[in-house]
């Protein structure tokens, strides 16, 4: 006669270290298996799409820092773009490559904290943490010459950037773009072939193609997916259709599929910050003519970028003054959430985190 | 694309422009599946879903993608005249990816999402006295304010 067991619900969160923030599950367990999960969210909301109704247009860039507060620059970048667009702002051209530079620095960084956090969640106790983290202090030092903060940035304005970087910034990003493509494949090395790496994460979590396009998932997720969709290809901003870059796609779409389109979007972003360099051309970084206070006509935009995790996105509705009447953000963090049920539900308790973690959250986009 | 909508959906538009379609909050289901589903519009992706408070009336946005065609839509619905409660019907069945939005803008903004399987409040708790990103909210700082200015 079999043992009969019961169902138990336990609360994991929100001060739980592998949750990346303060997230919260109320998870009922079957022995070792999963049966339900329901998220809790809200833990870090601190209202900045209220907070935002009531500064001018520049300083809204320092709330959006806080979102994504570990991809910063491509937050400023969204919300940039999206004040650009809404006021008819065009753009100096120094200016925008040295965000897409910034932005494509900032998509590593992303990248290498969520390799190295799936890793740690996966019990590989510190070593490819350390090693990813390391190199994210490297473009951490980078940031710091750019703008002189390390993680909010607040680095761009709309017309640009708000300072031309410093000269010796661009052989200290020389020596960075030599040394990041064998630290990746070291990490690459270390853990893409690794055979317990492989066993946990291989068929875990899988979810179907169409699921995820129907759950308005996004990102390197869906490219997990083999679902060719990148904003910067699809419907390319700044001057992303002057260089060429591929889109690592896997059709597996579980959560080896995800850490690996990240490890390989890293590449393309080295290939895409050299095309910056070879083209960037000397001459103001921010047009003289855009004013500090930005009073853009009445309307309303929608524009989104390629973020890190996703599509991010800001829907701006201006009344002809000089703060957003509305600002709502589209965050990839809270959106590619929406399937976590089904992402957890039948696996086992020591895989629930490494496939929370592949989704490549952050808490502060989560809540706002 | 609002004279393509109105061909299979008779009467559910309203107003529309170069970029934005408006329609009536009670044809929003049959739309959404009418471009989900029809083979001429295949938006098989929901990115944006959010509401605006006009003062005088509420408007929920939808952004809508179709990856096979490469292409977007934008829909405003305006629901609440005159500040009444106000509802439209919920997405979810079309789109999954609804959920967690259609949430949102519940807690902040106060729209009900008629049919929404699991309509709760999302970043604030159940029991949060009013929608904060409402117009006429009054937050905690101008609350006490206004009571130290009348002392």
């Amino acid at each position: 006669m079999p043992i009969k067991t019961e169902p138990i619900t336990i609360n994991m969160g929100p001060q739980h270290p592998s949750t990346h923030g303060v997230f919260r599950m109320r998870v009922t367990f079957d022995g070792e298996q999963v049966v339900d999960v329901e998220p809790i969210f809200g833990y870090l909301h601190r209202g900045s799409e209220k907070l935002a109704e009531e500064r001018t247009y520049t300083q809204v860039v320092t709330l959006t820092d806080r979102m994504d507060y570990v991809a910063a620059m491509t937050n400023n970048q969204a919300y940039i773009l999206a004040v650009e667009k809404l006021a008819g702002i065009e753009p100096a051209p120094r200016g925008v490559w040295l965000r897409m530079i910034a932005a494509e620095l900032q998509r590593i960084a992303s990248h290498l904290v969520a390799t190295g956090f799936l890793l740690q969640d996966l019990g590989a106790w510190a070593t490819p943490l350390i090693y990813a983290m390391r190199e994210r202090e490297k473009i951490l030092d980078l940031f710091e010459m750019l703008c002189g903060a390390r993680i909010t940035n607040s680095y761009l304005r709309p017309g640009g950037v708000f300072m031309d970087a410093p000269a010796e910034f661009w052989p200290a990003l020389d020596m960075f773009l030599d040394e990041i493509p064998h630290r990746v494949d070291d990490l690459e090395d270390l853990l893409s072939t690794n055979e317990i790496i492989l066993a946990r994460t291989k068929g875990v979590a899988v979810i179907k193609q169409d699921v995820m396009v129907n759950a308005s998932i996004t990102g390197p997720m869906l490219r997990a997916g083999n679902v060719d969709w990148d904003l910067r290809h699809r419907d390319p901003y700044d001057y992303y259709d002057r260089v060429e870059f591929k889109r690592p796609l896997h059709s597996a779409s579980d959560n080896y599929a995800r850490y690996l389109v990240r490890m390989q979007e890293m590449r393309e972003c080295i290939r895409i910050i050299q095309q910056c360099l070879e083209q960037i051309e000397p001459g103001p970084a921010r047009p003289k003519e855009v004013p500090f206070i930005v009073r853009p006509p009445k309307g309303d935009v929608y524009s989104s970028i390629e973020g890190p995790k996703g599509e991010l996105g800001f829907y701006l509705v201006s009344d002809g003054g000089i703060s957003p009447y509305r600002c709502h953000v589209r965050a990839p963090s809270l959106i590619n959430l929406t399937l976590l049920r089904e992402m957890l539900i039948g696996g086992m308790v020591a895989d629930m985190f490494v496939s929370f973690g592949s989704v490549d959250i952050n808490m502060g986009e989560v809540d706002r | 694309m609002a004279e393509a909508i109105e061909a299979f959906a008779p009467g559910s538009v309203v107003g529309h422009n170069t970029r934005d379609v408006w329609l009536r909050p009670a044809s929003v289901l049959e739309v959404a599946r009418g471009l989900r589903e029809r083979p001429e519009f295949k938006f098989d992706l929901l990115t944006m879903l959010t509401a605006v408070d006009y003062i005088d009336h509420f408007e929920v946005v939808y952004r809508l993608i179709s990856l096979p065609k490469n292409r977007t839509a934008m829909l405003k619905v305006k629901c609440g005249e005159g500040r009444s409660e106000p509802a439209v019907p919920s997405v979810y069945d079309v789109w999954r990816g609804a959920d967690l939005l259609e949430r949102e803008a519940w807690d902040l903004m106060g729209v009900r999402f008629d049919g929404h399987p699991n309509h709760k409040r999302i970043m604030l708790w159940e029991g949060f006295p009013g929608h904060p990103l409402r117009k006429d909210y009054v937050t905690y700082d101008q609350s006490v304010t206004e009571i130290a200015d009348q002392d």
